[in-house]
């Protein structure tokens, strides 16, 4: 800027220079956008700049964290001769009920038709944190303490002990962002599994449910039938938990029923999840091969992923639509599930 | 213009990027206002030549790393924000309190509207009304915030 003699006497950049300054700025944000949604070219720039915010987040989130690791050292002994009663119960409960585990594994392939049984579809886990930082309020997103450095790569898969959590969408080298199942972008398929009936479980919004919209109002389903991961859609293996249905409305007027059920998970007590590797060749894996272990030195490998691997937005809601009514052995989940893919979180 | 200034904007940009991301229960979290966009707005009122566009941008940008579907979506908004705050900064900064307040609440529901265009445009939408209850309370927290950067900022507005 040229210098008018005092600073007192130089033009501010009221008139004439921001404006020329909010259009470059203007067009320069929607060059980024542009860039961001489309072609994926800021993967690089996104990753660095998760990586630089990720101090100030565990900053943010120290306090809490401190309270709660204060909190828990000055817990009291009774308590915790309490909780390890409790878990040393779960733990003999639990082996007994997988004391027969390799026996019927073994089983089961022989009636397959296997030679050998298979290993397990999950292939490795790491244990995650939660940083407690609103990632962002009206979204359901969380934050996790493990980033490309560990091997996360986009588009997988996260649990708890209890069922499914969400997906990994935006990976940084030491932290990923979680979208949780509840999220109302976020849609997972899913199968009833008294009946084998296939769908699509979308968030509803809330904290606590998930709907199911594209069910039609004569499908065989009640409340406490236990939804799990049908396998399609190519980021959660098959069988997997993810809810349990709570609340069938079928109207005589609409086409469609309306489900709500309650994710099994306990996303909002939960302070630590898993990150899940996935064998690719298993045939209870994700139908589009998920790559599995990337090399934790080479960043440059970041999975952008593939574009019908992303959640899908849930579509709009036309109470008057005149939907074909698919027969009762089809799956109704066909056509929303061939809907084409968007919604690059 | 000066380093001194520079330093203290940094400052009030760091308290405010750390009050916009700490963990707040879910009932208090929509009531939350933007601090980082009211401490931009604040700037271009009182210091157009330290703040303005740029700072909105950068501001922005941050948003957008910590909180935004697609980057460049918040830096737009707050840009635009700042640019009608630098541009009217004169009229603005005489007005009394109460009135300035209206003037944020306006430029935060333009902020707000810029938002949720892109979000529906990019396929992100939140069609929740819990979204806008952020420009009332940024306009009800003006005053006190403005009043207390002005003093930090050493009185030069």
């Amino acid at each position: 800027m040229a210098a008018f003699g005092t600073g007192a006497s130089r033009p501010l950049q009221g008139r004439g220079g921001s404006g020329f300054r909010f259009t470059f700025y203007a067009v320069l944000a929607v060059v980024v956008m542009y860039f961001d949604q489309r072609g994926h070219y800021l993967e690089r720039i996104r990753y660095v700049l998760q990586g630089a915010a990720y101090p100030i987040q565990l900053a943010v989130s120290s306090p809490p964290a401190a309270w709660r690791w204060l909190r828990e050292s000055f817990e009291s002994r009774e308590a915790l001769r309490a909780e390890n009663e409790r878990l040393r119960r779960e733990q003999r409960d639990l082996q007994l009920r997988s004391m027969r585990y390799e026996d019927l594994a073994r089983e089961n392939g022989e009636l397959r038709g296997l030679r050998d049984a298979l290993p397990p579809v999950a292939d490795r886990w790491l244990a995650a944190e939660i940083v407690t930082v609103q990632v962002n309020g009206l979204r359901q997103r969380l934050l996790l303490n493990r980033g490309a450095s560990n091997g996360v790569f986009k588009g997988q898969a996260v649990l708890d002990d209890k069922g499914l959590i969400g997906q990994t969408t935006h990976v940084g080298p030491w932290s990923a962002e979680v979208i949780l199942i509840t999220d109302p972008e976020h849609a997972v398929p899913v199968r009833i599994e008294r009946t084998g009936l296939r769908t699509i479980a979308v968030g509803a919004g809330d904290t606590t449910s998930l709907a199911l919209p594209y069910l039609p109002g004569n499908a065989d389903i009640k409340a406490g039938d236990l939804l799990v991961t049908s396998g399609l859609g190519g980021v959660f293996p098959e069988g997997y938990p993810v809810a349990r249905v709570t609340d069938v409305r079928r109207d005589a007027v609409q086409p469609l029923a309306q489900i709500r059920a309650a994710p099994l998970a306990h996303i909002d007590t939960d302070s630590e999840v898993m990150l899940v590797w996935f064998r690719a060749d298993h045939p209870a894996a994700p139908t589009t091969p998920v790559p599995s272990g990337t090399r934790p030195d080479a960043p440059v490998e970041l999975k952008s992923g593939n574009a019908a691997m992303q959640p899908q937005a849930a579509p709009r809601k036309l109470p008057s639509a005149p939907e074909p009514q698919p027969g009762p052995g089809q799956p109704p989940a066909a056509a929303p599930a061939a809907a084409p893919a968007k919604a690059q979180p | 213009m000066n380093t001194d200034s520079r330093g203290r904007l940094l400052l009030s940009a760091l308290v405010a990027l750390i009050l916009t991301v700490l963990p707040l229960p879910a009932w208090a979290d929509p009531v939350r206002p933007q601090f980082l966009v009211l401490m931009v707005l604040f700037w271009s009122v009182n210091a157009p030549r330290t703040g303005g566009v740029a700072l909105g941008f950068f501001c922005g940008l941050m948003l957008d790393v910590f909180q935004g579907p697609v980057l460049g979506e918040h830096a737009l908004a707050l840009s635009l924000a700042a640019y009608i705050f630098v541009r009217e900064h004169q009229r603005i900064r005489s007005k009394p309190a109460f009135q300035q307040a209206l003037i944020v609440f306006a430029a935060l529901v333009v902020y707000e509207i810029v938002l949720f265009a892109i979000d529906g445009w990019t396929g992100h939408p939140i069609t929740s009304p819990l979204r806008w209850i952020h420009t009332v309370t940024g306009a009800l927290i003006w005053p006190p915030a403005a009043a207390m950067l002005a003093y930090g900022a050493g009185r030069r507005a």
